[in-house]
């Protein structure tokens, strides 16, 4: 018997939904989709693919029973294509056959032809050619216009940010399975159980309580599943339904990275204007966010960059643009830090463009500048319970940063071709989902007459260790081992109603969902326990470590023992609660509000080194003092913050998406897209957990971990910038991520 | 076609009839059901469908890692497969313990690959350092935990290996004592001798010819099931030797037989450090020699490294032998000069006697398990400060492997120098015509071919050309 997660993965009994064994009959699907980026279809044939060995049904929009729409904020996404496609990979027909292989063979049979139309795959063209998702959006306070006057030094300039592909190592997929009178059982690998079963039942005609939705676990997420592994359990689940059989549609990498979305490429402007004593007075920024040919998430996106734009800096007088721009590329989607990465990147390069003008170390900037209690927003909320001076300065001061500058100008002096650089990254990260309505889940509490605990929540097991964390809330509401309590597979016909595993708060939201239900049945048995012969009501009962206490002292009666009695006394032993955050608001017309419950806060320091005879770098350490409130769980934590680390500076160095012109994913393979390996990953991480920092709103005083410390991967951008400047002085270098071993070259060397 | 292939999967003896060319991860997965090997990217670049391979040569048992998802099963004949399902019993492994303990796994889905890949590491011996553990899972990707719970997870290996109850023995039943490896590995290696066939000859009536499968197999799964294919492992030459001042390789060695061969090691003291930035480990222990030559990729590592040495290839059709200088074999994109039936039987070349200098340079987005933007291999003979024959080669900058036959006749005679070095980047450029394309624009590969002929005077004369004087 393995009791946690752990031991299933090392010896690979864990399942995904590839793993799971399918009934006798299953048939499996592949997707043919679009060639071209953006054309009118003339003409579709799939009568070849039908005839093809194997195959029982080719699907295409015509099939559809109910609505061919999967759009999540705006309905503006078909399912398949009927008579136009907008990007390379979108869907527009479903091949089911007797094998993945003769599935595959047939798909390349179907004949389509296209007449081509205008492709766009740059953002600011698409802007300039009128293609938005939304009217463009503004957050803004003070007035910048009036505090330019005011400004000392004004800087302006251009930051662009590339995006990134999830490469979770598990493709999407699902499993739909047919159940009697029209019913659907789906295994989908799915951050968002519900809006499968929502866009299922759409799709079919037919209503959600006839969809049901069972998740065990993620082999990763990201975001990337968060709306668009829905696309896949409908199309299975169309198949499962029209067919009777149980149909299985796994993306093979490469259907997976031409398919999907990856996090939005951003091209921005910003102007930043900074008085006498190098406080930041003013700042403007205009986001071109290139959200693909669907709105898909990127509205919500969008919001949360400019949520970010000022990172963990007051400032007084901020105006932030965002326009999303409609471009031939698939849409672009959620992606752990949802925007706020890229609002965050372009402040930073502001700072490290105004440092550079003023022949300052940009650290000057950034650390005058920071979040202080009370500060407002530009968003109208306060900063409370505000740790970014207190992650600064125990950065700086437990990891001697005024000495590692010092090692590395050292090293610079003596060392031609070598170059060592260095950077400070502070982060601030608000935690809730920004659509208000969202930040709710729910719990499901059994305690089985044996006395072992069954716990089903809302919230995504996929790697971010949530199970163990619910596990742990839950365990200590009883006061019980927590070997004891199982968290079962996330369904929809336990939980209804759920938000995405997403936005960092699936420990916190579901977390505190299992406390109240758990509370609500330990207080039914402290009740019941009050009245067993020999107790009181005078004397409240308690458990402890798996045994009732009567004022003070033990009882004798376990844990397992008082479950039996109260079981016979048919005493509820199950729970559900909801868990909703409180005082949370948000004024979508005034962009102005309370829309997180709380920020996240911390800072990094990076050093790196540089090869300029060749152009390739190192990052040497990361040293991060981290802001977790009172950690659930440290090693859970760690890992999140070294994971969500080196995803981060993958985003700014290795990773790049490259499309062609005509809106060809170019970086299609493992082999041409590069995340980091056991080698380019920081050869050092140290990380510090802040001292002294509770939240009123997580989980036993907790703090979210999921995508905060991604940001600090920028600071691996700057301390590349910091070598490269340490290499050639006098040449400035333009700001455009990721900072690719080509790039440094390049910018390093004048052309041959 | 339908001759059984034999093989152990871990405690169970396999005979099949099914088609050879379909790949021991399918196979796993799909005919036996054992799950816990994972599909990540069926290109070897990944790492989660990572397995161990038994070979049972001469009496002794060596086990290596692989990936499943580029390995037809016609390679495993007589062989002990390993899944993670067979590394695992109701006690968890040290390897395994070492995980949980540092949190080293987050979603799972790479966890078996990483297991099997430094179970691996322990299992082929011989090194206790960190380096040679790293680089055992250098294959294997992880998008969750940054590597650094891994890493702290290996040195707990790592001092498993230095542990007093293991000392660094390899021998089966030592790591059986030690809870490294089930009950079951102790019968292995009399049930492999015991599956052991005679080699045959090659077929020559085939349309390909598979070697390793790393490049044939990479998201080709089906493709080969459509046309006639012979396997040559077991039927063509694996050796390295050396015989009348030439070494000959056969086509059918491993890329780390290559890494590992103490010739090889004696002519190219450094040869560890290129073959570290050439694949992965289980790729290069399944990758040939042959495989990647014939494969004509204008930036394969090995063929630009064998250029600079003047190889040639030894080709043979069951009928005819012939040989050829490796620099002639190209003609074209992909194309060249092999005809039907033919297959390389040795690449050889002449062993430098004399002072020689040999660098290979290769730069890539990603310094490990990536394919070159420009790679570059020089081989340098010179006596008293001149360059009496000079060799370079140079990957990505042409449609071919190129041998830069301009910049190498100029060189001999010259004296080591800037003036030589600089001279040479000139001629250099007048060679090369890169194309711009994922790897990067022909502008940067212009340069960095610039950069790299920079290094190699670096890094073989050091005392002459200072990087000082190279800004």
């Amino acid at each position: 018997m393995r009791k946690n997660d752990l031991e299933k993965h090392v010896t690979g009994e864990s399942l995904f939904a590839d793993d799971i064994n399918t009934p006798e009959g299953t048939l499996y699907a592949v997707v043919f989709d679009s060639p071209i980026a953006h054309a009118r279809i003339v003409n579709l044939d799939i009568s070849p693919a039908m005839i093809s060995r194997g195959v029982a049904a080719v699907l295409t929009a015509d099939d559809i029973p109910g609505v061919n729409q999967v759009g999540g904020i705006i309905p503006d996404e078909s399912l398949f294509a009927e008579k136009e496609t907008h990007f390379i990979g979108e869907p527009i027909a479903l091949v089911i056959a007797d094998t993945y292989l003769n599935a595959a063979i047939a798909a390349k049979k179907i004949k389509a032809g296209f007449e081509k139309l205008e492709i766009i795959t740059d953002p600011r063209e698409a802007f300039i050619k009128g293609k938005l998702i939304m009217p463009p959006r503004t957050f803004s306070r003070g007035s910048t216009d009036a505090a330019w006057r005011e400004c000392r030094y004004i800087f302006e300039g251009k930051v662009d940010s590339g995006g990134q592909e999830h490469l979770y190592l598990e493709t999407q997929g699902a499993i739909a399975i047919p159940g009697e009178g029209g019913r659907i059982r789906l295994i989908s690998s799915t951050q968002s159980p519900t809006s499968v079963q929502k866009t299922v039942a759409r799709v079919l005609d037919i209503p959600m309580n006839f969809v049901e939705v069972d998740v065990l676990r993620l082999g990763g997420g990201f975001g990337g599943k968060e709306d668009q592994a829905t696309h896949w359990a409908v199309m299975a689940a169309l198949a499962a339904y029209k067919l009777k059989k149980p149909v299985k549609l796994i993306l093979s990498r490469i259907d997976d990275l031409r398919m999907t979305g990856k996090r939005h490429p951003y091209s921005s402007d910003f102007k930043i204007g900074l008085d006498d004593n190098l406080m930041m007075i003013a700042y403007e920024a205009v986001y071109y966010q290139n959200a693909g040919a669907v709105a898909d998430l990127s509205p919500a996106i969008l919001d949360r960059t400019l949520f970010h734009a000022t990172n963990s800096y007051f400032i007084p007088n901020v105006k932030a643009t965002g326009i999303s721009c409609r471009t031939n590329l698939p849409p672009n989607t959620a992606f752990r830090g949802f925007g706020g990465p890229q609002g965050k990147f372009v402040i930073e390069a502001a700072i490290y463009k105004a440092a550079e003008e003023l022949g300052i170390e940009p650290s000057v900037i950034q650390r005058k500048n920071l979040l202080k209690e009370g500060d407002i927003f530009h968003y109208g909320q306060a900063a409370k319970n505000c740790q970014a001076i207190n992650c600064w300065n125990d950065a700086e001061q437990k990891f001697n940063y005024n000495e590692l500058k010092a090692e590395a100008a050292e090293f610079n002096r003596n060392s031609t071709l070598i170059k060592k650089g260095i950077s400070v990254m502070p982060i601030c990260f608000g935690i809730s989902f920004t659509n208000t309505f969202l930040n709710q889940a729910g719990a499901l509490v059994h305690v089985y007459m044996d006395g072992s605990v069954g716990v089903s929540t809302a919230a995504v097991e996929m790697g971010q260790g949530v199970n163990e964390k619910i596990k742990t809330v839950v365990s200590q509401t009883f006061s019980i081992n927590r070997d004891k309590v199982r968290v079962e597979s996330t369904n929809t016909t336990r939980i209804a109603n759920t938000s995405a595993t997403a936005a960092s708060s699936g420990a916190d939201l579901n977390g505190n969902a299992a406390i109240i239900a758990a509370q609500n049945i330990r207080q039914r048995l402290l009740d019941f326990a009050s009245g067993l012969p020999g107790y009181s009501s005078a004397v409240k009962p308690e458990i402890r470590d798996g045994e009732v206490f009567l004022g003070g002292e033990k009882t004798g009666l376990l844990w397992e023992d008082l479950i039996l009695k109260a079981y016979q006394s048919r005493i509820n032993l199950s729970s559900h609660a909801l868990y909703a955050t409180p005082g949370l608001h948000f004024d979508k017309e005034t962009n102005t509000g309370n829309p997180f419950a709380y920020h996240v806060y911390g800072a990094a320091i990076t050093t790196v080194s540089l090869d300029c005879l060749r152009g390739i770098y190192s990052i040497d350490s990361v040293r991060i003092v981290h802001d977790s409130g009172k950690s659930l769980d440290e090693l859970i934590d760690r890992g999140q913050i070294e994971g969500a680390l080196t995803q981060g500076i993958g985003w700014l160095t290795l990773e790049e998406v490259v499309h062609s012109p005509e809106g060809r994913l170019l970086s299609n393979s493992l082999s041409t897209y590069k995340v980091p390996d056991i080698y380019s990953a920081p050869k050092e991480i140290q990380v510090i957990f802040l001292e002294g920092s509770e939240n009123d709103f997580g989980p036993l005083r907790s703090k979210a971990v999921g995508e905060p410390p991604l940001m600090y991967g920028i600071g691996a951008y700057f301390a590349i910038m910091n070598a490269m400047k340490a290499f050639r002085p006098g040449k400035v270098f333009g700001i455009d991520a990721p900072l690719t071993p080509e790039k440094v070259l390049t910018a390093l060397y004048d052309k041959i | 076609m339908t001759e059984n292939i034999n093989f152990i999967l871990n405690s169970a003896l396999i005979s099949t009839l099914i088609d050879p060319t379909i790949t021991l991860l399918d196979f796993i997965r799909e005919d036996r059901k054992l799950t816990g090997t994972k599909t990540g990217c069926r290109e070897g670049d990944c790492g989660a469908c990572t397995v161990l391979a038994g070979i049972y040569s001469g009496g002794t048992l060596t086990y290596k890692t692989v990936n499943s998802c580029l390995l037809p099963l016609g390679n495993i004949k007589g062989q002990h497969i390993v899944t993670i399902e067979g590394l695992s019993t109701e006690e968890i492994s040290p390897v395994q313990k070492a995980f949980i303990e540092e949190g080293a796994s987050q979603c799972g889905f790479c966890t078996p690959g990483f297991i099997v890949s430094l179970t691996g590491y322990l299992l082929s011996g011989g090194s206790s350092d960190r380096d040679k553990a790293l680089d055992s899972i250098g294959g294997n990707i992880c998008r969750c935990t940054g590597y650094s719970s891994i890493k702290r997870a290996a040195d707990k290996v790592v001092k498993i290996f230095n542990s007093e109850s293991y000392s660094g023995k390899t021998d089966i039943e030592s790591l059986i004592n030690t809870g490294l490896l089930p009950g079951y590995f102790k019968d292995i290696p009399a049930r492999l001798a015991e599956l052991q066939e005679k080699p045959q000859r090659v077929r020559a009536e085939t349309d390909k010819f598979i070697g390793g499968g790393t490049d044939l197999y990479v998201q080709q799964p089906g493709k080969l099931r459509e046309i006639r294919t012979e396997f040559l492992k077991g039927h063509i030459p694996e050796t390295i030797d050396s015989e009348g001042g030439i070494c000959r390789i056969g086509g059918g060695t491993t890329f780390e037989a290559m890494n590992s061969s103490p010739l090889l090691h004696s002519l190219f003291p450094e040869i560890e450090k290129y073959f570290r930035l050439i694949a992965s480990l289980p790729i290069r222990n399944s990758a040939t020699i042959g495989g990647n030559i014939v494969n004509a990729s204008p930036i394969g590592d090995t063929t630009i490294i064998f250029l600079a040495l003047d190889a040639w290839v030894e080709l043979n059709s069951g009928t005819k032998k012939r040989t050829l200088p490796l620099k002639e074999l190209y003609t074209g994109y992909k194309t060249l000069k092999i005809e039907k039936g033919e297959y390389l039987e040795y690449i050889g070349f002449y062993i430098p006697t004399g002072k020689y200098a040999f660098n290979f340079e290769k730069v890539s987005k990603r310094s490990h398990l990536d394919i070159a933007s420009v790679n570059s291999a020089a081989f340098f003979e010179y006596s008293e400060g001149v360059i009496t024959n000079a060799r370079i080669s140079a990957g990505g900058v042409s449609p071919v492997p190129l041998f830069l036959s301009k910049s190498s006749e100029f060189l001999a005679g010259k004296a080591i120098s800037y003036e030589t070095l600089s001279n040479t980047l000139g001629i250099m450029q007048t060679e090369i015509l890169p194309i711009s394309d994922v790897r990067g624009s022909g502008e940067y590969k212009r340069l960095l071919l610039n950069q790299l002929c920079k290094a190699h005077f670096i890094s073989m004369f050091p005392e002459i050309i200072k990087e000082e004087a190279l800004l």
